[in-house]
C-alpha cells in the first residue's frame, strides 16, 4: 500500500486520494478473474432476488402486465386496507400465528432434549445408531410426508385408526377435521425434523470442555446435575440464535406442507397467510392484492426478528448482530 | 454406574476380603446413588421409544405396499405382509406418467445440482479471498436476500417476464443459489486454503482461474461432495416451484406426480386403469399404488443416505459453528 502510494506515474492524478483510488482500481482490475467467478451468482441474485424485491412495489399499484412493475397506476395502501378490512383477515392471521407459535413452543425444545440425552450415552455405537435413525426422516420430501399422513391417518385402513379400533375406539377422519390439523402438522414436523436439529445441538455439546464434566464428576454431581449446570448453559448461545432465527421465520415456516395438508374440510384452521396469498394471487390472479398480503407477512416477520434480536441482546445473550 | 458396580468384582488381592471397600464419599444419599442408573434407564427408554416411533411408520408403509389392501383394512397387517402382492409395483412401473415424472426428476436434479454447485463454489471462492476489492459490500448483497425477499407473487411475475414459465429453467434456476450454502462454502475455503499456497502459485505465474481450478478445487473434495449431496436431496424433493411454474403434465417432476396421486388422490391419473371393472377394484389398486410410490420415491434417498451421513453431519456442524 505504502509503496503504491508514493509511486506516482506521470500523468496520474496529482492528489494522493485520487492516486489511492486508481491504485485500488488497478488492483481490482488485476484480479478481474475473481469477479468473473463471482458474476454468475451476482446475476442470479439480481434476477431472482432483487428484481422480485423491486417488483414487490406492485403491492402499492394496480398491476397490469402491459405496464409492468413500475408502469402500473398507483393504488396507495388500498390493497392493504382491503385485506385488513376483509372477513378473511382475522382468521388467516390468527391461524398463522397460532399454528406457528404453537409449533415453535412444542417442537423447539424436542431436539434440545434429545441432544442432551444422546450426548450422555456411553456406547458410541448406540449413539451413532440413534443419530442415524432420528435424522433419517429429514431426507424424505414434504410431499411424501404428507402422503404418509394421508395414508396412516386415513379413516379407512389407516394404521392409526387400526390401532384405535384395536382398542375398541371409533375411527377418526383426521384429515377432515379442523381440530386435528394442528396436532398433525406439529407432530409430523417433530417426527421429521427433530433429529436433524438435534445434530446441531450435539455439535454444540461436543464443543463443551470435558474438563468441566470431569471436575463436576469429582465433586459428586450426577448426570442430571451436570446437564443442568454444564450442558444447558454451554449450548445456550446456539439455542438463542436458533430461536431468534426460528422467530424470524415464524410466518414462513412449512408453508409448502400447510398447502399440501389443506383439504376443503380443514380450511378453517389450515388457511394461513401464505396459502391465502397462493390461492388469491396465483389461482385467482389478483396479483397486486396478494402481493400486498405477502408484503404484510414479510413485514411482520422482519419486525418479530428485530424485536427478539433486540430482546436477546438486552438480556445479554448472543444475538445475530 | 461403573463406580457402584465395581467394588464387589475387585480382585480380592487388593484389599482384605472382610473389610468393605472404602467409598470416597461414604454418606451419599439414596437419591444421588441411584440418580445416574435411573437416568440411564429413562434416557435409553425414551430413545428406544423415539426410534420405534420413527422406524415403525416407515416399516409399515413398506409392508403395506406388498400386502393385500383388504388385510390392512381388517387390521391384520402389523409385523409381516399379509396376502403378498406386487400388483402395486407392477402398476407403478408400467405407468407412463410416473415413469416420465421419474425421468424428469432425474434430469432436473442433475442439471439443478450442477448449476448450483458450480455457481456457489465459484462465488464462494471469490468471496473467501481477503484481497477481493469490495468484498464486504458484495457479501452484503447476498446476505440481505436472507432477510428480505420480494414474495411469491413478484417471483412468479419475474419468472414469467423472463419467459421461463413451463420450462425446465423455471424449476432449476430461481432457487439455485442458497445464501446459506454460499456462507458454508466460503467458510470452508477461508479455513482450508492457506494464503501461502496462493502466494506460491502467484509467484509461479498461476492466474486466479488456474489456481482455483487446479489447486483449490482438488483440495476441496469434502466440500464439493457435501454441496452435491445437499443439492441432490433438495432438488429431488422440491415440488413447489414445479407446481407454480409448470403447466404441461409431461414436464412434471416425480414429486408433483406424487402430490397428485398421494395428496389429491387422483388415483385414476396414476394407473392407466381404464380396464378396471369396478370402483372397489380401482380403490384397492389405488391404495397399493400409494404405498408403493412412497417406497419407490424414497429409495433413491436411502441409497445416498449412507454416503452423505458423515459429510452431512459435518456440514450441519459447520453451519452451527458459523452461526
Amino acid at each position: 500500500m505504502s509503496t503504491t502510494r508514493s509511486f506516482r506515474p506521470p500523468g496520474a492524478s496529482s492528489t494522493p486520494r485520487a492516486a489511492r483510488r486508481t491504485s485500488r482500481l488497478r488492483r481490482a482490475l488485476r484480479s478481474w478473474q475473481l469477479y468473473v467467478l463471482l458474476l454468475p451468482a451476482i446475476i442470479h441474485v439480481i434476477l431472482f432476488k432483487y428484481w422480485p424485491m423491486y417488483g414487490a412495489q406492485i403491492a402499492f399499484r394496480n398491476y397490469n402486465p402491459a405496464d409492468g412493475f413500475a408502469g402500473s397506476p398507483w393504488a396507495g395502501l388500498e390493497h392493504f386496507a382491503r385485506f385488513i378490512g376483509s372477513f378473511q383477515f382475522e382468521r388467516v392471521v390468527m391461524n398463522t400465528l397460532t399454528l406457528n407459535s404453537l409449533g415453535l413452543l412444542i417442537a423447539f425444545p424436542v431436539p434440545i432434549i434429545l441432544a442432551l440425552i444422546v450426548n450422555q450415552l456411553q456406547s458410541e455405537r448406540f449413539k451413532k445408531f440413534t443419530q442415524t435413525v432420528l435424522y433419517s426422516p429429514s431426507f424424505i420430501s414434504v410431499v411424501v410426508i404428507v402422503g404418509m399422513i394421508h395414508l396412516l391417518f386415513s379413516p379407512r385402513a389407516g394404521l392409526v385408526n387400526n390401532v384405535i379400533e384395536l382398542f375398541g375406539g371409533d375411527p377418526i377422519f383426521f384429515m377432515g377435521m379442523p381440530e386435528w390439523f394442528r396436532p398433525l402438522y406439529i407432530g409430523s414436523d417433530i417426527w421429521q425434523n427433530a433429529g436433524f436439529s438435534m445434530i446441531i445441538y450435539l455439535a454444540a455439546l461436543t464443543a463443551i470442555s470435558p474438563a468441566l464434566h470431569e471436575a463436576a464428576r469429582v465433586d459428586g454431581a450426577n448426570k442430571l446435575q451436570r446437564i443442568w449446570h454444564i450442558d444447558i448453559p454451554g449450548i445456550m448461545p446456539v439455542v438463542t440464535i436458533l430461536f431468534i432465527l426460528a422467530i424470524g421465520n415464524l410466518f414462513n415456516l412449512g408453508f409448502e406442507k400447510v398447502l399440501l395438508m389443506q383439504t376443503d374440510l380443514n380450511l378453517q384452521t389450515s388457511e394461513v397467510i401464505q396459502t391465502y396469498v397462493y390461492s388469491v394471487g396465483l389461482q385467482q390472479a389478483q396479483f397486486s392484492y396478494s402481493a400486498a398480503i405477502g408484503l404484510f407477512n414479510s413485514l411482520i416477520n422482519l419486525v418479530l426478528l428485530l424485536t427478539f434480536n433486540w430482546i436477546a441482546r438486552k438480556a445479554g445473550q448472543s444475538s445475530l448482530w | 454406574m461403573t463406580q457402584t458396580v465395581a467394588p464387589p468384582t475387585l480382585p480380592p488381592t487388593r484389599k482384605l476380603p472382610s473389610s468393605p471397600a472404602p467409598q470416597p464419599r461414604p454418606r451419599r444419599s439414596l437419591v444421588s446413588r441411584y440418580a445416574d442408573p435411573l437416568f440411564n434407564v429413562i434416557a435409553v427408554g425414551l430413545l428406544l421409544v423415539a426410534i420405534v416411533a420413527i422406524i415403525y411408520p416407515m416399516y409399515f408403509i413398506l409392508i403395506a405396499s406388498v400386502s393385500e389392501p383388504s388385510e390392512i383394512l381388517n387390521g391384520n397387517v402389523w409385523v409381516v405382509p399379509r396376502g403378498f402382492t406386487l400388483e402395486g409395483y407392477v402398476q407403478i412401473l408400467s405407468d407412463a406418467g410416473i415413469l416420465r415424472g421419474f425421468a424428469n426428476s432425474v434430469l432436473y436434479t442433475v442439471v439443478g445440482t450442477g448449476v448450483s454447485v458450480a455457481v456457489i463454489l465459484a462465488a464462494a471462492y471469490a468471496l473467501s479471498r481477503k484481497d477481493l476489492y469490495g468484498r464486504t459490500p458484495l457479501m452484503l448483497l447476498f446476505v440481505i436476500t436472507m432477510f428480505i425477499d420480494g414474495g411469491l407473487i413478484a417471483r412468479y411475475l419475474v419468472v414469467r417476464d423472463l419467459g421461463m414459465l413451463d420450462t425446465m429453467w423455471a424449476v432449476v434456476l430461481p432457487g439455485a443459489v442458497g445464501v446459506w450454502n454460499l456462507i458454508i462454502a466460503r467458510a470452508f475455503f477461508e479455513n482450508n486454503v492457506p494464503g501461502e499456497l496462493r502466494d506460491a502459485a502467484q509467484m509461479d505465474g498461476a492466474s486466479d482461474f488456474r489456481f482455483f481450478f487446479s489447486i483449490v478445487l482438488p483440495l476441496s473434495k469434502p466440500l464439493i461432495f457435501l454441496m452435491i449431496m445437499i443439492h441432490l436431496v433438495a432438488n429431488w424433493n422440491a415440488f413447489f416451484d414445479a407446481l407454480i411454474f409448470l403447466d404441461s403434465e409431461d414436464k412434471y417432476p416425480l414429486q408433483l406426480v406424487l402430490r397428485n396421486v398421494l395428496v389429491q388422490s387422483e388415483v385414476s391419473a396414476a394407473g392407466g386403469t381404464g380396464a378396471l371393472d369396478s370402483y372397489a377394484a380401482a380403490q384397492r389398486l389405488g391404495e397399493l399404488i400409494k404405498y408403493g410410490m412412497i417406497v419407490i420415491s424414497t429409495i433413491p434417498l436411502l441409497i445416498v443416505l449412507p454416503f452423505m451421513q458423515k459429510h452431512f453431519t459435518k456440514g450441519a456442524m459447520l453451519g452451527a459453528v458459523k452461526n
